[in-house]
């Protein structure tokens, strides 16, 4: 069958949390062991699947927060009314056991070989997958110029923050604080929009690849602008995520 | 034995309810989920028509004569296939009696019809005699859209998909035909108490 | 509540098919719309999973989770 490619069986398996992170006061990340993890690309996703002790199940995706080559991460942002988050972010610590199952995807993923330039546009929680591919972008000695547009409420919501900051001059990184920004803000201020995207996304002409990732609306919004522009379809690549409470 | 997750416990699950109540194989619980097989509809109440189809026959109500026909209160436990229950529901409701003594009919089938596409098929002896209504209010508030608003069928007493969310009409029939969820696997006629999920159960 | 696409149910379409399946192609039968299946528009939390035509918005796929037996009918998409 088309697409199909070589799996080894993806079965549950219990890894280990070996550490967390708190990003953000919501946002937590949890580094994981993961027995005969067999690597990953940058932009898959895990499945983890949490049972309690009358067997009850709840079974949510995660994108991976690391680089292949890196020990697996996750970042989860904590929702008011989750099930499987408030669990992830408030109550899990290192020793833990995670059943999770992975590595999946094979759409939304970017190996470096694939080249650039590269436009990542990220809605909240959806930078995550889009770090993993810049993480990638470093580690593989990669040079292709990216840009990354990052939507957030405010400053204390950014996840990453001092890593996004450190990324030197190859990786033009682009805030915009839609609810509330800190004293003394030059950058963009609302929600993203076609102007704001025109001003920041490579010209259709630099035969660009975006990622899109983040809430529905804004998956759309962004990747409907982007085609717009004149990227072909096929070079916009999108990951809806559930709504984020923004 | 299969893995275990410490301390976690999932959504509020009320183990205090009568058990008596909850229809085997469910938990109780105070949110109201939303679930969805596709976008949710927004008919303008203008538009809106609620209609029962006999063949080439069709009596209709438009929005201000569907509210102006008798309507009531309704307290009912509610069932879920995904295995949530939530108990004393309130609705506020135009009986499906009150629709159907306007038809002459003998048709022992009906298919629940809807906004965007959902079907669900009942016998007409599971929607008659005080059963079900056509819901337009739910706690006190007009029911939202995405819990089926402007109105959705309500036939508390068998499994809740068979309450049709943004439901437009009934066709009256003479042989039973799956509705959606039905063609998809699940039971046909969906009786909690005897715990009928899916076909063959 | 938002659809999501066909990046959220990446392991249940290994589980169905038994191969990584997002960016396998597929055509909508009822408006003849290219796709793979990642783009396809997913509402998950359901007695099912209904996967729908990111074009017409039809129906093309359905999983169902008969106690822990998954049943697929995927008649709306022609693969390949």
């Amino acid at each position: 069958m088309a697409g199909a490619t070589v799996l080894g069986r993806l079965t549950w398996q219990v890894a280990t949390v070996d550490e967390v992170v708190e990003e953000t006061p919501r946002v937590r990340t949890i580094l994981l062991d993961v027995p005969d993890w067999p690597g990953h690309r940058a932009g898959q996703h895990l499945d983890v699947r949490l049972t309690a002790e009358d067997g009850y199940r709840a079974e949510r995706e995660y994108s991976i927060a690391s680089a292949p080559g890196e020990p697996v991460a996750i970042t989860v942002e904590r929702l008011d009314d989750g099930e499987v988050s408030p669990y992830l972010c408030d109550e899990l610590r290192p020793g833990d056991g995670l059943e999770l199952r992975g590595p999946i995807g094979g759409y939304f993923v970017w190996p470096a070989q694939d080249g650039g330039p590269l436009l990542l546009v990220a809605g909240g929680s959806g930078i995550v997958p889009l770090r993993a591919m810049v993480r990638h972008r470093q580690r593989s000695g990669s040079e292709v110029p990216v840009r990354l547009l990052y939507s957030s409420r405010s400053l204390e919501d950014v996840i990453y923050r001092a890593e996004l900051d450190e990324l030197g001059d190859s990786i033009e990184v682009v805030h915009t604080l839609t609810r509330e920004q800190p004293p003394g803000w030059a950058g963009y201020a609302r929600r993203v929009d076609a102007a704001l995207l025109g001003e920041v996304a490579w010209p259709a002409g630099d035969g660009a690849r975006a990622f899109v990732c983040g809430p529905t609306s804004f998956v759309e919004t962004v990747a409907g602008g982007l085609v717009e522009f004149g990227y072909p379809p096929r070079r916009v690549k999108t990951e809806r995520f559930g709504a984020t409470g923004r | 034995m299969s893995f275990v997750s410490r301390g976690f416990r999932g959504r509020r699950r009320d183990s205090g309810a009568d058990p008596s109540r909850v229809t085997p194989g469910q938990y109780v619980t105070e949110d109201f989920p939303v679930l969805s097989a596709g976008p949710t509809p927004h008919t303008p109440l203008d538009d809106w028509t609620f209609s029962i189809v006999d063949g080439d026959e069709r009596k209709s109500w438009t929005w201000e004569e569907f509210r102006e026909l008798p309507s009531k209160t309704v307290t009912a436990d509610i069932h879920c296939v995904t295995r949530w229950s939530k108990l004393d529901t309130t609705w506020e409701g135009v009986s499906v009696d009150t629709l159907l003594d306007e038809v002459a009919t003998e048709a022992p089938h009906v298919l629940a019809f809807c906004d965007g596409g959902y079907t669900t098929n009942l016998p007409i002896a599971d929607i008659t005699d005080g059963k079900a209504w056509v819901a337009f209010g739910y706690d006190v508030e007009p029911l939202d859209p995405g819990h089926g608003g402007p109105a959705r069928l309500l036939v508390p007493h068998l499994y809740f998909w068979k309450s049709a969310k943004w439901v437009r009409g009934l066709e009256l029939r003479e042989e039973d035909e799956p509705g959606f969820w039905e063609t998809y696997g699940y039971h046909l006629y969906g009786d909690p108490w005897r715990e009928q999920r899916y076909s063959g159960d | 509540m938002e659809a999501l696409d066909g990046n959220a149910i990446g392991g249940l379409l290994i589980e169905v098919f038994g191969a990584e399946m997002t960016t396998t192609r597929g055509t909508c039968v009822h408006c003849g719309a290219e796709m793979q299946m990642a783009e396809l528009i997913v509402y998950l939390p359901a007695p099912g999973t209904v996967a729908r035509c990111p074009t017409c918005k039809d129906v093309v796929m359905v999983v169902v989770d008969k106690r822990g037996i998954k049943c697929v009918d995927f008649r709306g998409l022609a693969m390949f």
